[in-house]
């Protein structure tokens, strides 16, 4: 149990080659943190300096106070379960489990006690003697977490164990890792691209793009008010309609349509407007706030209906009522909610709303 | 040079340019027309054999029928008119520890354990060694360059290294010369049978040693990266990878070229032949069995050693390819 901090970071390969750049994050006692962003971010080679898999070019890495820039992986106290799971294929599943706990010169009865409680907790009581190629994916992947439990480590690592499992199983690990977390009472770091595990998981999310640090923040944080525009892009599904848009004064103007702006923003000031396709409904509340959409495709989720379009020559993404009837082709009116708009600058990208 | 006998030849060339596809062609095409005859019940079962028939008959013709036919003859006298039963085998076996083939089988025993051992730990450690630096392929290029010699000249190269002049004179053996460094006599390596057999297995064990390390390498090679890096993270210093994860892994694979070695050791010859001719109590079974075909033109008890040999070879086999298949159906 410790916290994490991430001071300055950065992780060089070459003189061109920077994968991580001045990177500072702490993480708290006991929190549940996801680092997210698309692939070759630097997420997976940030967990991994963390780890100490690769080496640390500049800054310092802390857990607690300890500085471990130069501590080898092995007396960092650390562990971490593998996208790939990275069993020990010729021993049995008991002795993979048992594997950090040997090394540490642990007594056999001791072992014995830790393995067969993680095993317990994770259902793998009649697995133990079966080798990992006996096991199914989501059985390997028990091991490979029950390998990290039974150490009782200081920081727990995840990088991706979800990926390669398919989508019930991921669903129903998902829910268990949260558990796990709460019993464990231990500081996790969870490495995802996918936005969906972030939200779900994190108490906190750090989202990563191009080796940058784009924004810390709890999930309802970030869903609500992205810092910039690969943020708002990046989290959500469908993701946030961008319009290009002009401010004037107190409202935004875009190609066919204009909205009031719960802030004024500087006349003249070009950028993207930004809203979520739930704040595109079929409630018409302000009939200065009101866009024509000529639909091109419908999709019915049953809880949700979803309309694409087209509004003054913008894609626009729009969710409305289930039982709305809207047919390929015809032209709706939609209300838009004025609360959840963003305007990102256009030079900048940065939320000034 | 006279090419003029190489003219001749054309015809004959040409002939087997043409001829032998021709004759291929013609079993093809013919088989399948003779499979097509058939009911089509009968098809799958036959058409199999037409394929691998020839090289049934190759491998028939050229290895089992000399296999029975040394066996037979074995049990002839040397002339090969009068059958003598078992006789060439009590001959061979009798007079332990140094009278018939002993001192053969001994040296073989020693070729096995020795050669196979030396071979697989060095071709281990330079595998090991070389398997994260930036220089490796050259190295490995050196270290394998050997394989490419035929053995008969690494016999000729291991004889000038231990080559003897006596003491005072200068020594044009490196293995001597080294000795002289230090301040030591030469040496008789060969001929003094003390040291004759271990001298001859390290001339072989350096030739043979690349083998071991590429194939080594390539499993080291495949051991998946995040397993060490899990085991790193799992609190294990390097050599408790090597040795619980690493090793392990390698295991199938050392047992497979360490089978392979065994066999080699028990067939060695060349670098025998070639520096001793089995004088100085060096002799191993095969070029005992030479001796015997050769200078004593004794077709009966070379014969009995030869399939001496292949009993002792055959187990062997069967173990290695046993193992072979293990490892690849892990895959």
């Amino acid at each position: 149990m410790a916290s994490v901090t991430y001071d300055h970071v950065v992780k060089r390969y070459t003189a061109d080659l920077t994968v991580v750049k001045d990177f500072n994050v702490e993480i708290k006692d006991k929190e549940f943190m996801v680092l997210v962003g698309p692939s070759g971010c630097g997420k997976s080679t940030a967990l991994r300096m963390l780890a100490g898999l690769e080496s640390i070019s500049e800054g310092q890495i802390r857990i607690g106070e300890r500085v471990v820039n130069d501590v080898a992986a092995k007396d960092r106290d650390i562990a971490m379960v593998f996208q790939s799971y990275a069993l020990y294929p010729h021993m049995s599943v008991y002795d993979n489990m048992a594997f950090p706990l040997q090394m540490q010169h642990m007594k056999k009865p001791d072992i014995d006690k830790r393995v067969k409680n993680a095993s317990r907790i994770l259902g793998l009581d009649n697995f133990l003697q079966r080798k990992p190629r006996a096991l199914s994916g989501g059985q390997r992947q028990r091991v490979a977490l029950g390998r990290a439990i039974v150490r009782n480590p200081k920081v727990f690592l995840l990088d991706e164990p979800l990926s390669n499992l398919d989508a019930k199983l991921r669903g129903q690990t998902r829910i268990e890792l949260q558990k796990l977390h709460r019993d464990l009472e231990t500081t996790f770091i969870y490495v995802t691209h996918d936005q969906v595990e972030a939200m779900t998981m994190g108490d906190r999310i750090a989202i990563m793009n191009a080796g940058i640090l784009q924004q810390v923040g709890t999930p309802g944080d970030i869903y609500d008010h992205p810092a910039n525009l690969f943020v708002a892009g990046f989290i959500g599904s469908p993701t946030m309609n961008f319009v290009p848009a002009t401010a004037q004064n107190g409202s935004a103007k875009a190609a066919g349509f204009e909205v009031k702006l719960p802030k004024s923003l500087p006349a003249g000031k070009k950028g993207t407007l930004g809203f979520r396709p739930e704040a595109v409904t079929d409630r018409v509340t302000d009939e200065g706030n009101a866009l024509q959409m000529k639909v091109d495709v419908v999709e019915r989720l049953g809880s949700d209906q979803f309309l694409y379009g087209q509004v003054g020559g913008d894609s626009v993404t729009a969710r409305v009522d289930p039982r709305m009837k809207v047919d390929p082709g015809d032209t709706v009116k939609l209300g838009l909610d004025t609360r959840s708009l963003h305007f990102f600058d256009s030079e900048t990208e940065l939320a000034l709303l | 040079m006279d090419f003029s006998q190489l003219l001749a030849d054309v015809p004959t060339l040409v002939a087997v340019i043409v001829g032998v596809p021709a004759v291929l062609a013609a079993y093809i095409v013919g088989g399948e027309y003779v499979v097509r005859l058939l009911p089509d019940k009968l098809r799958p079962s036959v058409r199999p054999w037409i394929w691998v028939g020839p090289a049934l008959a190759f491998v028939g013709f050229f290895l089992v029928y000399p296999v029975f036919g040394t066996a037979y003859r074995s049990l002839f006298d040397l002339s090969g008119n009068s059958f003598v039963g078992l006789s060439n085998y009590v001959t061979q076996l009798s007079g332990f520890p140094s009278g018939g083939s002993w001192i053969a089988i001994r040296n073989n025993v020693f070729w096995l354990v020795f050669f196979t051992v030396l071979v697989l730990a060095f071709g281990l450690l330079f595998a090991v060694l070389t398997d994260r630096v930036s220089y490796e392929s050259p190295i490995k290029s050196l270290i394998f360059m050997p394989m490419a010699i035929s053995f008969v000249a690494i016999a000729l190269i291991w004889k000038f290294m231990y080559s003897y002049q006596p003491p005072g004179e200068p020594q044009t053996g490196t293995v001597n010369a080294l000795l002289g460094i230090f301040h030591q006599d030469p040496r008789l390596w060969v001929q003094d049978p003390n040291v004759a057999n271990q001298a001859l297995i390290v001339a072989a064990v350096w030739g043979f040693v690349g083998f071991a390390m590429v194939i080594l390498s390539a499993a080291l090679k495949g051991i998946p990266g995040d397993l060490l890096e899990a085991a790193r993270v799992d609190g294990a210093g390097e050599l408790t990878i090597f040795r619980r994860v690493i090793f392990p892994l390698m295991m199938p694979t050392i047992v497979v070229v360490g089978t392979t070695l065994v066999i080699f050791a028990l067939k060695a010859f060349d670098v025998v032949y070639v520096m001793t001719n089995g004088n100085y109590d060096t002799d191993v079974l095969a070029n005992r069995m030479y001796k015997l075909l050769t200078a004593s033109q004794d077709f009966g008890d070379a014969s009995a050693v030869a399939i001496i040999l292949v009993a002792a070879v055959i187990p062997v086999l069967i173990f290695n390819l046993r193992q072979f298949r293990a490892v690849e159906a892990r895959r």
